[in-house]
């Protein structure tokens, strides 16, 4: 065993994140490390990256004792890890990205062409040479420069490589690269510990799974017999009968209309109508115009051209105050940029959008946040007066949930509502979007899960650059069908 | 419509007071931080009784104390809301000088009566902040920037109104305010006291107060949340320029004597008082009762290095290091994970 974790334990404040945490690893493995949101994944990688320290425990390194004192000793030990948030220098090229502190100098000066070929070298040896070594990394889409934060880590050749939801953000080829180097760099005799939601990739890609539950390891599966079920009920520690909820029955009137809505280079002459207690989804890939769409339905941004009616009725929302009034909510795409303030406690945060009058009651912002936690079961339960960076990426998904439905609102726009969130806090939300729909609700729901976005909803809008090129009655397509009106194909 | 059934209530934590992890804890609020700035400011006291021989504890020197505070004091009020709400306001010492010196030359110049002065001196304080808030607000400039401009431009034109000191010490009513003292307590602290009571109640209790650190925390969510940042914004800076005019107001009548270089500097020390009591330059932290702590630890220290005769220079270098010492606390204190 290279890799030796020994009843690791830690804490932050209160909550006991992880409680005794013990694994054994050897080099040449792909380990694939599975858990709902808040059992404790992030913490153990960040502990490895010795950017958090441990509370107790043993770590243990070929034999000898390790001891992380900082990132930098975790570096230096051979341990490399990709985290889920980027950490590249946007307004610098991928080589200085790349080569960050070991830039080839030349009389004391930046080598510049030798550093560019250096980092072509690196892209090329690891197969991700569709990547311009000149290129900005603000001018990349979001899977390359995810493409360019794995391949910095690999160029400190590490032995020891901690990819976090690497597959996150990637689609199509992409993932397919990834998914070779992963295998490459396994058969080189790198010791991979792999963290995802994807249960398909990681029974297809580890060698090993290892299931974390409330800060512990509670399974060990072997991917070849193991099925994506066993993994769920191990995860929610129950039975998981059905991922999506049954479909509901009808749909009432008309509640939202857009008509030919145009935002110059974003979307183009998008109309739909959407009902009461109907779930439409909106299915694209990234960069086809879905969030800014949602954005200028909401009044977060202004349309160009086009219009929107609600319950008949035009509106024009100069602010997204005025579309709250009439009753919309948006649950932003990206929770820690757009849906929480961090620094705040949970329960500010749940009441951040209904705050009204003069003074405000502090018991009955008790009680809401109370009631919310409660009826979402956001974990821990007595998070009310943590602060929302706290709790795990799936309960903050829940705290800004929580948010917008204390605004009762009649038609609930959820923009990606599950990403980076774990199958069991999935199946909550899904059933939480699903009552709600029951109750007359309208929900418009934006998604880049194929499966989501066919099994939650009614109908599918499919875009593609900007512009709406499909709907489909949700119970009678397949995802081969949207996904092939999506990337423009034609589905026979 | 989203129906949401009432449930039974989670038991709420049951201690009052709790400390847990090195942190002390009341009502669910971390207070750890209070607590030390507390003890900082008992042990200067402490330490301030024998190195003056005694001249500290008396009742005096106690009112003198308070009387020096109450600019110091109202300034970091207004400075604690345009922080927390991610921004910093360098115009105030300057609004204290053009406050001071128009109430002043109001009253001694134009002939109005002290109270019109008064509220002629205060009203223009929160113009400024109108000013500067709008241009951050609205134009999306700096915070440092536009009210560095604005630190520069009124002092220019306090300069413009009066090149000599204004003396007001011929006028009783004016100077009544700043001299006037009850059961020991100056009027001038009492008012700075009720001001903080008043900023406290509407930083914790109304919407507008709690958006205000939801801003400097994370802007886009609060305009997303149906909140309007740009009135936020400039709340902050107009609450941050009455406190300036007041403080003015309170100097000049305390002074008698108005040099136009008034309320140099000024500024400086209410963001230190802010930082000491824990606010954070990035917005979105900080609180009322440790500006408090702030503005006494600066207050009691000054008093103490006077009352040694030590000499100012020595003075300065002793409130930078006193400063650092006290950020490094909290940051050890504070520290994450």
């Amino acid at each position: 065993m290279s890799l030796v974790l020994r009843e690791i334990r830690k804490s932050y404040g209160r909550a006991e994140v992880l409680r005794g945490v013990s694994l054994g690893a050897g080099y040449g493995q792909v380990v694939a490390i599975v858990g709902a949101n808040g059992a404790g994944k992030s913490t153990l990688i960040k502990i490895l990256a010795g950017a958090v320290p441990k509370d107790s425990g043993d770590l243990e390194l070929d034999g000898r004792p390790l001891e992380l004192k900082g990132p930098r000793d975790a570096i230096r030990q051979g341990i490399c890890t990709v985290y889920q948030e980027l950490s590249l220098v946007t307004e610098l090229s991928v080589a200085e990205n790349l080569l960050m502190g070991v830039l080839p100098k030349r009389r004391g000066l930046i080598d510049w062409s030798a550093a560019r070929a250096r980092a072509k070298e690196i892209l090329t040896s690891i197969r991700f040479d569709a990547i311009d070594p000149a290129a900005k990394i603000r001018d990349l889409s979001i899977a390359k420069q995810q493409m360019v934060e794995i391949a910095k880590a690999l160029v400190s050749k590490p032995r020891i490589l901690v990819l976090d939801e690497p597959s996150a953000v990637l689609s199509g080829s992409d993932l397919d690269s990834l998914y070779d180097l992963v295998v490459q760099l396994r058969d080189q005799g790198t010791l991979v510990l792999y963290v995802s939601h994807r249960l398909k990739e990681v029974l297809n890609l580890a060698d090993r799974v290892v299931v974390m539950k409330d800060g512990q390891f509670v399974a060990e599966l072997d991917p070849k017999e193991a099925t994506e079920d066993d993994i769920i009920t191990l995860m929610a520690g129950r039975q998981i009968e059905a991922i999506y909820p049954e479909r509901r029955e009808g749909s009432g009137v008309p509640t939202l209309t857009v008509g030919r809505l145009t935002r110059v280079g974003e979307f183009d002459d998008v109309s739909f109508q959407l009902r009461s207690g109907e779930i439409l989804s909106i299915f694209g890939l990234v960069g086809s115009g879905r969030s800014e769409l949602v954005e200028t339905i909401f009044g977060a941004r202004r349309p160009h051209s086009g219009s929107i009616s609600i319950g008949g009725v035009a509106k024009r929302f100069n602010a997204p105050a005025n579309a709250i009034k009439t009753g919309l909510a948006l649950v932003t795409e990206d929770r820690q940029r757009t849906g929480l303030v961090l620094g705040l406690k949970v329960c500010e945060n749940i009441n951040l959008a209904t705050m009204h009058g003069l003074l405000l009651s502090m018991a009955s912002r008790r009680f809401d946040s109370e009631l919310m936690i409660n009826k979402l079961s956001i974990k821990p339960e007595r998070c009310r007066n943590m602060e929302a960076w706290q709790l795990s990426g799936g309960n903050q998904q829940k705290v800004v949930i929580s948010k917008w439905l204390l605004t009762n609102p009649s038609i609930l726009i959820l923009d990606e509502p599950t990403r980076g969130v774990d199958m069991a806090t999935r199946v909550d939300i899904y059933q939480k979007i699903d009552e709600l729909a029951v109750t007359g609700i309208s929900i418009l729901m934006v998604s880049s899960d194929l499966t989501e976005a066919v099994s939650m909803a009614d109908r599918v809008l499919v875009m593609r650059n900007g512009r709406v090129v499909k709907e489909l009655d949700a119970a009678r397509t397949s995802e081969d069908e949207v996904l092939a009106y999506a990337i423009g194909g034609h589905y026979v | 419509m989203c129906k949401i059934n009432p449930v039974e209530k989670t038991p709420l934590p049951t201690r009052f007071v709790t400390i847990q992890r090195g942190r002390l804890e009341v009502a669910g609020n971390d207070v750890t931080m209070h607590f030390i700035q507390f003890l900082v400011v008992i042990a200067l006291a402490l330490i301030a009784n024998p190195l003056t021989n005694g001249v500290f504890f008396t009742a005096n020197n106690f009112t003198n104390l308070m009387r020096q505070m109450t600019t110091t004091g109202l300034l970091s009020l207004g400075m604690l809301f345009v922080i927390l709400a991610g921004g910093v306001d360098l115009s105030v010492g300057s609004i204290v000088g053009f406050s001071a010196i128009i109430a002043a030359g109001a009253t001694v110049n134009w002939g109005f009566p002290v109270w019109v002065s008064f509220l002629l001196g205060i009203v223009t304080g929160a113009c400024w902040g109108l000013i500067s808030g709008s241009l951050v607000a609205w134009f999306k400039l700096a915070p440092f920037v536009v009210t560095l401009a604005m630190m520069t431009f009124i002092r220019g034109l306090i300069y413009v109104y009066s090149e000599i000191a204004i003396s007001t010490r011929a006028i009783p009513s004016f100077t009544a305010l700043g001299s006037a003292v009850v059961f020991g307590i100056p009027i001038s602290t009492m008012i700075m006291a009720i001001f903080f009571v008043i900023g406290a109640v509407f930083l914790n209790r109304t919407p507008l107060g709690r958006s205000t650190i939801a801003i400097g925390g994370n802007r886009e969510t609060v305009r997303l949340a149906g909140i309007s940042v740009e009135k936020g914004i400039i709340t902050t800076y107009v609450i941050s320029g009455i406190c300036a005019g007041v403080g003015g107001i309170m100097l000049a009548s305390r002074l008698g004597n108005i040099q136009p270089s008034l309320g140099g500097s000024h500024e400086l020390d209410a963001i230190a008082a802010c930082v000491i009591g824990g606010a954070n330059l990035a917005g979105g932290k900080g609180t009322v009762q440790g500006t408090v702590m702030g503005v006494l630890i600066l207050a009691v220290m000054n008093n103490l290095l006077s009352l040694r005769n030590v000499e100012p220079y020595w003075q300065w270098v002793l409130k930078g290091m006193i400063i650092i010492a006290v950020v490094l606390l909290h940051s050890r204190s504070q520290k994450r994970g």
